[in-house]
């Protein structure tokens, strides 16, 4: 492991002159790291690793391992939760919301990082609210709302709910993307004669494209693995995964643990994928971006 | 108005005129052309045609966040049992059982955030700087977010139930001489939080950590600081305010807990907590009121303890701390 202070040369030694090397067992901070580390790999191992045996398990009681192996329950629970129809819902789900929070979302996420205005941080606060406010407790509201009208319980009310914490969550992860695309490139362009249209479509697009991508994978992710608003707007039709999943293990009974587990193995297995995938596109480390100050705008500018 | 624009108002009214009202006073008006254009000087601060771009995410936010809030707090002080606005409140903290989810809650959430921020410490510290295998640990650690709280309830309940693994380890080992008692109860639901909550905070530590010029650490070194003292007094100085922030949101995660109460925990004693007192109120005894005055009261504690701890905060060093923008 390379030491905490950067060598100004860049070598890789850990010893300082003068004094005696240090090897990483002997910090103190190595072994809690270590010990937290290891803690939580144990439990997270053991926490999956249950689920994933049981689903593969013919029969399991008090033993260490199931009796014998079989992959008969993810065909039964496959049929038992009519996962296709919840799969089409959650992916459908998923597609509207990322497509409008994208569009609602970068248009105002371009307005706020190019123009500053009277109560723009009002209007900040107004973004950053549905994502400090967890959802259970603006959902029980939105949800009695979206019954007065009637579009809760189709998969609309679902999407609507979502797009709630998901267009402030592209705003919040593009302004800081667009601000730091320099402003006179779009002068130029517009020197050159180009049109609003394809300063929009030539110029800033191109240059979007990758925010857009690590934004709309965030979304999705988090669209997929949201528990509560769609618990809370969803009708039968118009259950995700994840909600599918709570009220089989809720309703169980009649069902065989295993079948349960099998789904839940499915969802986790998506999930999976979906966040390997986001973290080829997404700098994790860089989610926090420091709110710098404000330069002063020249009159004109931009 | 005209009066005073045309013609070179007296010198006495200068500062009285209308032109003077909000914002810096125009330049001096000319004689033909008044004062410039309406949309010239809001222009000048910022407000032209590329802010109606904002208009349609303030807009949604509008009908379908700040509309359902107020309609809910409306809707709070109009209980369906009558009995005056107020109601819904004092039914709540009139009765214990009720009441006491606020605090049923609070000892689950308050350990939670506190045991995701203080584990992500010395993580986010070791892995920090780049080393082989590093994009591999950083995966894994990130890992539960995918697990959802349905697959983690099953996994700890087979895992930490009489006959899961880790009973049976312990009892192995001879820790232990009768499996201990780890779901249904308060524990469980605790280990969930900080299983799924630990990723949320290892991220934002790990963030704030290297936004921290190394070049400061290094000057402390040259100064000739220990390792310990230049945690002490250069990294844990610039990194409290971030570990703030840290703590809010992991408190905010956690105490929203609801589908781990209901399944690790034992929903109807030890974790009745507030979210499935506000869900059951809402959704299984269809009083809406009385289900939106529960979620006021969860936000407006939840809002209580964000308050004291950035009040904290704002007692810290917030300046720059020369990292990355």
């Amino acid at each position: 492991m390379a030491d905490v202070v950067r060598r100004p040369g860049g070598a890789r030694d850990t010893g300082e002159p003068g004094e005696p090397a240090r090897r990483w067992y002997r910090r103190p901070g190595n072994w809690v790291a270590v010990v937290v580390f290891g803690f939580f790999f144990v439990n997270l191992a053991g926490i999956i690793g249950v689920p994933l045996a049981d689903s593969l398990g013919t029969r399991w009681f008090t033993s260490w391992l199931p009796d014998g192996w079989t992959t008969k329950w993810y065909g039964s629970a496959w049929r038992e939760f009519s996962l296709g129809q919840v799969f089409w819902t959650t992916a459908l789900v998923a597609v509207l919301v990322v497509a409008v929070s994208v569009v609602i979302g970068v248009t105002s996420a371009y307005a706020l990082a190019r123009r500053g205005f009277p109560g723009k941080k009002a209007v900040m606060l107004l973004f950053l609210l549905p994502i400090l406010v967890p959802p259970l407790t603006y959902g029980i509201p939105l949800a009695t709302v979206l019954y007065k009208f009637h579009l809760a319980g189709t998969l609309t009310g679902v999407v609507l709910a979502n797009l709630v914490p998901s267009v402030p969550f592209v705003v919040l992860t593009m302004t800081p993307f667009i601000e730091q695309i320099d402003p006179r490139i779009e002068a130029a362009a517009r020197m050159c004669g180009a049109r609003t249209r394809s300063v929009m479509l030539r110029v800033l697009a191109p240059l979007l494209v990758p925010g857009i991508l690590a934004a709309s994978v965030l979304v999705l992710v988090r669209t997929v693995g949201m528990f509560e608003l769609t618990f809370l707007t969803a009708g039968p039709e118009s259950q995700t995964l994840v909600v599918a999943l709570y009220y089989a293990v809720f309703s169980a009974g009649i069902r065989t643990q295993q079948s349960i587990d099998a789904m839940a193995v499915m969802y986790t297995g998506s999930m999976l994928v979906l966040l390997v995938i986001a973290l080829r596109f997404v700098n994790l480390t860089q989610l926090v971006t420091r709110v710098r100050e404000e330069t002063p705008r020249q009159p004109g500018d931009g | 108005m005209s009066a005073a624009d045309a013609g070179g108002a007296p010198p006495g009214h200068a500062g009285s005129g209308p032109g003077a009202a909000g914002g810096p006073p125009p330049p001096a008006p000319a004689h033909t052309g008044g004062r410039p254009a309406l949309r010239h000087r809001l222009a000048e601060r910022g407000v032209d045609r590329t802010l109606l771009l904002a208009a349609p995410g303030v807009l949604f936010l509008v009908v379908l966040f700040c509309y359902p809030l107020l309609y809910g707090v409306g809707l709070s002080f109009q209980p369906q049992k009558g009995g005056g606005a107020l109601a819904n409140y004092r039914r709540f903290f009139g009765d214990p059982y009720l009441r006491g989810t606020i605090w049923t809650t609070l000892r689950l959430a308050v350990p939670a955030a506190l045991v995701n921020c203080l584990a992500a410490v010395p993580v986010a510290f070791r892995t920090r700087a780049p080393f082989r295998g590093r994009r591999l640990v950083t995966t894994l650690l990130v890992m539960p977010i995918t697990l959802g709280t349905v697959l983690t309830a099953e996994g700890l309940l087979g895992y930490l139930g009489p006959n899961g693994w880790f009973n049976k380890a312990l009892l192995g080992i001879g820790l232990v001489d009768h499996p201990l008692d780890l779901v249904h109860n308060y524990w469980g639901v605790l280990a969930s939080l900080v299983i799924t909550g630990f990723p949320f905070s290892y991220l934002l530590t790990l963030s704030y950590l290297t936004g921290i010029d190394p070049s400061l650490e290094q000057a402390a070194a040259t100064l000739g600081a220990a390792r310990r003292h230049r945690f002490r007094y250069i990294l844990l100085p610039l990194l409290a305010p971030g570990l703030a922030i840290t703590f809010c949101l992991s408190f905010v995660l956690a105490f929203a807990v609801f589908p781990s109460a209901q399944l690790v925990g034992d929903p109807r004693g030890s974790t009745h907590v507030i979210s499935i007192e506000a869900y059951q109120a809402a959704f299984q005894s269809f009083d809406y009121s009385m289900g939106s005055a529960i979620a006021m009261i969860m936000a407006a504690v939840m809002l209580a303890v964000v308050a004291i701890v950035l009040a904290w905060r704002s007692l810290l060093y917030r300046g720059a701390t020369g990292g990355k923008g």
